[in-house]
């Protein structure tokens, strides 16, 4: 990275002088580009980071966010206004990386011409007197100085991989290496840039869903069809292909024995798909780690549940249901909440809450339980409504949860609201002529999350890239070594110096391994001459 | 052998690898009580004279002269060596064995206690890498001890039996993005306590005038604050490929999206920009020493975070969470 003498100068200015505009403007852009900045900024975003994992996020978990917000009524709008649903959407966290991308463009584009200059250069000519280095070496060859200096040109320059001067004066040799650590460094910076533009690729054209199918139903891949659907800001709905995906089979395996009993080990979902809907279907089979990919959009199997087959059979003896209903699993053993909404039940809509048990089990101490989350003994245990389900009001409303404003409980002979508790295959007639309630049966649900993520291969190149940059800005070392050579009588007295540019290298032991190459008596003595230990 | 004896030798292997430490600790502190004393006497102005100078003691000073009339000391300290690596191969059977323990068998990190015995295993394990380069002998005693106590944490509250892998973990990439992680944590831990031995001996020196003690016998400040430099250079470009290329890369084919600001993955991001900030404190602003110390304790304190807190705290909101089950909360939100 640059010397710290060069930034100096850049860091250390005052206030802004009393200037014009464009001084003004020189001025800030100098603040923003300084290396302080920088390493403010990089502080902020770590900091500024923080409020996302503490704070349940829209784009992460938006079910928690609603319920977060109703336990926290009069905190809520203030999180609003500041952007902490959402905080890697924010303008204050945008502002953040966005000074921050500025200041690295503003850091590389000069440093990259400083270093197209000098990554030609010639390496810089011999220090006069190299005894004064801290690290040298002085050592007596038996060769003349003309053919000394030849070999230790092609030694230092071949062998070590130094780049030696061309025009050095007679008796001195000049080298350099390491001149790929600041490539390094540059390549890391821009590599960082290629990031921030696969990501935010992704973030502005791709799209996240999710959909729960009933083993036996399908789905077509378009906007109306999902349950959740998170698309990019520049995503357009044109843009979705146009496949439909089938789910023929859904398997679960749960460990029966010993310790992780319950656990599910395996899940697998067979699936019929048509990459258009004149295509024909190909069948194919998505596992947790294995999703399928249509035409780069992807469909994982991420969930699966319970969805049981409730018949509600009105005041008239239609029935008013469709054929299954799904559970959202509330525990590891799968005690699952679902609510059945008759419509069109007459004389009064009747609405349903409450729980499915895959494992029916029962105790006094903890009540209806779930002992086991595969369907050994599947049951029922709800509540049941009459009156208006509130759906013609217009206002939109979730299929998981009953609008218990127009209605009312009903009771049983004893005046207490009525439970219909179910084993399968049972049914239950509701009072005053209402219908009957039976549990039919059971299916299974997936919940698949279909998404398209262009430029990921941009991100992961990018990240790749800055991966092989950081490692050449940390470990390759930029050292300078220099010989100079003069003749005592007939003898050649040579010295040897070198000179590291970033701290942590080994700089005596390479110029030991130099002057073994040099040296014929030290390589075989195994001593140096004069050596001073430094590191 | 049949799977549950492999975890009953996994636990007495932890057992026994903990009273090895405790040995070696033992025996560190043998070493140091028969310290001959004019070496202790001379430690400090060798030190200070060192650091006057501008030439940096990369090895204690008692080392040099232990030569001289330390017989027993030199003994003691062989001793523990030899003991370390001894315990070393102990916590590594400890490790096989608890992924033989599993089955199937797998790799032995697939939650917090497992991760816990390999991070610190990975520790002592750099640790004897690098002690004779480093010349690390000065560390061994703190190592000794902070391994112990972990490895107590480890068993007293972190503490599961085997089970098998869940189908989410059922991945190639739980060997190589895990293992990354514990390798760098283990990296990063090590240039975190460099670092804070720094500010401890930093503070000692300018308090007394000089570092008294066992803090005298530990390289210069100089040479503390360029190990941890090292140790950090080398653990970064690792989290780097744990946390910003395997982490994603797992994610994409497990979640359906390589990056979603899951606290896991935003206290993974912290941890980088913190320690990012250290490196490019030191490269481009010339920090070092108490400042950069500060800084690396910093991204060391959001790592253990992130590795701690994470779980405990943000359970239910973190799919890395592997306290609950993951395809559940993913469903029932």
């Amino acid at each position: 990275m640059t010397d710290v003498t060069e930034r100096v100068d850049r860091q250390a200015e005052p206030l802004p002088p009393d200037l014009g505009p464009v001084a003004l403007a020189r001025w800030a852009w100098r603040q923003l580009t300084s290396m302080r900045t920088a390493l403010i900024l990089l502080f902020l975003l770590a900091l500024a980071a923080v409020p996302g994992s503490v704070v349940p996020q829209e784009g992460v978990d938006p079910q928690r966010v609603a319920r977060w917000k109703t336990d926290h009524a009069s905190l809520t709008p203030i999180y609003e206004k500041l952007g902490l649903f959402d905080v890697y959407a924010s303008p204050w966290f945008a502002a953040i990386y966005v000074l921050l991308t500025i200041s690295l463009v503003g850091c590389i584009l000069p440093r990259t011409k400083v270093y197209w200059r000098a990554a030609r250069a010639q390496p810089p000519s011999a220090p006069r007197r190299l005894e004064r280095l801290p690290e040298h070496r002085v050592f007596e060859v038996p060769d003349d100085e003309g053919t000394f200096l030849e070999r230790a040109r092609r030694v230092v320059g071949k062998d070590f991989g130094y780049r030696v001067r061309g025009d050095d004066a007679a008796g001195v040799v000049s080298a350099e290496r390491g001149y790929m650590r600041e490539a390094g460094n540059l390549i890391f910076h821009l590599a960082i840039l290629v990031v921030l533009v696969g990501f935010a690729w992704g973030a502005l054209l791709g799209f996240k869903g999710g959909v729960i199918v009933v083993t036996g139903d399908g789905f077509s891949n378009s906007v109306s069809q999902y349950d959740d659907f998170d698309p990019g800001a520049l995503f357009s709905a044109g843009s979705l292909k146009p496949f439909t995906v089938d789910v023929k089979k859904f398997d679960v395996r749960f460990i029966t024995k010993g310790r992780g009993a319950g656990s599910a080990q395996k899940f697998v979902a067979d699936l019929g798909v048509r990459s258009s809907p004149t295509a024909a279907e190909t069948d194919t089979r998505i596992r947790v780690n294995k999703p399928l990919n249509v035409d780069g959009t992807k469909v994982f199997l991420i969930g699966h549940g319970y969805a049981p087959h409730i018949t509600v059979r009105d005041g008239e003896g239609n029935v008013v249901t469709p054929k299954s209903t799904v559970f959202l699993p509330e525990s590891a053993d799968f005690r699952s909440f679902g609510v059945v909404k008759a419509a069109d039940a007459l004389p009064e809509q009747i609405g349903l809450e409450g729980e499915f048990y895959p494992t029916y089990a029962f105790t006094q101490a903890t009540g209806p339980f779930s002992a086991y989350p595969d369907a050994k003994n599947p049951a029922i245990s709800m509540l049941a409504y009459e009156g208006d389900l509130g759906l013609d009001s217009g206002d939109p409303q979730s299929v998981y949860s009953l609008d218990k404003k127009g209605l009312k409980p009903i009771r049983d002979a004893d005046g207490k609201p009525l439970r219909i508790d179910l084993p399968m295959g049972a049914t239950k007639q509701l009072p005053d002529g209402l219908g009957s309630v039976t549990f039919d049966g059971l299916s299974r649900f997936v919940r698949l999350q279909v998404s398209s993520t262009p430029g990921t291969g941009v991100a992961l190149g990018g990240t790749i890239l800055a991966l092989i940059g950081l490692c050449g800005s940390l470990f390759i070392r930029p050292r300078r070594v220099w010989l100079r050579t003069r003749r005592e009588g007939d003898r050649t007295i040579v010295t040897l110096a070198g000179l590291d540019r970033s701290s942590g290298g080994d700089l005596a032991g390479a110029l030991d391994r130099l002057q073994r190459e040099l040296d014929p008596a030290a390589a075989t003595a195994g001593t140096s001459g004069e050596r001073e230990e430094s590191t | 052998m049949s799977h549950d004896q492999f975890e009953v030798l996994s636990n007495q292997a932890v057992a026994a690898c903990a009273f090895v430490y405790f040995l070696v600790f033992l025996s560190h502190l043998a070493a140091w009580v028969t310290r001959p004393r004019e070496v202790a006497a001379a430690t400090p102005a060798a030190v200070s004279t060192g650091t006057a100078g501008g030439v940096a003691v990369a090895d204690p000073p008692a080392q040099d002269t232990v030569g001289g009339g330390s017989d027993r000391a030199d003994l003691w300290k062989r001793i523990a060596v030899s003991l370390t690596v001894v315990a070393a191969v102990i916590h590594l059977l400890a490790l096989v064995t608890r992924g033989l323990a599993a089955d199937p068998v797998r790799v032995p990190w697939s939650n917090m206690y497992e991760f816990t015995l390999t991070a610190t295993w990975v520790v002592v394990a750099l640790f004897l890498v690098t002690y004779k380069r480093f010349k690390l002998a000065w560390l061994a005693p703190v190592l000794s001890v902070f391994v112990l106590v972990v490895l107590m944490v480890d068993v007293l509250f972190l503490y599961e039996p085997v089970v098998p892998l869940r189908d989410a973990l059922q991945s190639p990439w739980l060997v190589i993005h895990v293992l990354a992680a514990i390798t760098a944590t283990g990296a990063f831990t090590m240039g975190g306590i460099c670092s804070a031995l720094y500010l401890v001996k930093d503070r000692s020196q300018t308090k007394h005038g000089t570092a008294r003690g066992w803090l005298a016998s530990i390289p210069s400040l100089d040479a503390l604050d360029r190990l941890a430099y090292r140790w950090h250079a080398f653990s970064f470009p690792v989290w780097t490929f744990a946390a910003l290329i395997a982490g994603p890369i797992w994610a994409e084919y497990a979640w359906g999206r390589y990056w979603g600001w899951d606290p896991k993955e935003v206290w993974a991001f912290i941890t980088w920009v913190v320690y990012a900030g250290y490196l490019h404190a030191r490269a481009t602003a010339g920090w070092k020493g108490r400042r950069a110390a500060i800084v690396a304790l910093v991204g060391l304190a959001t790592l253990w975070f992130n590795f701690v807190g994470i779980n405990f705290f943000f359970g239910a909101g973190s799919q890395h969470s592997y306290a609950a089950e993951l395809i559940v909360r993913s469903v029932g939100g």
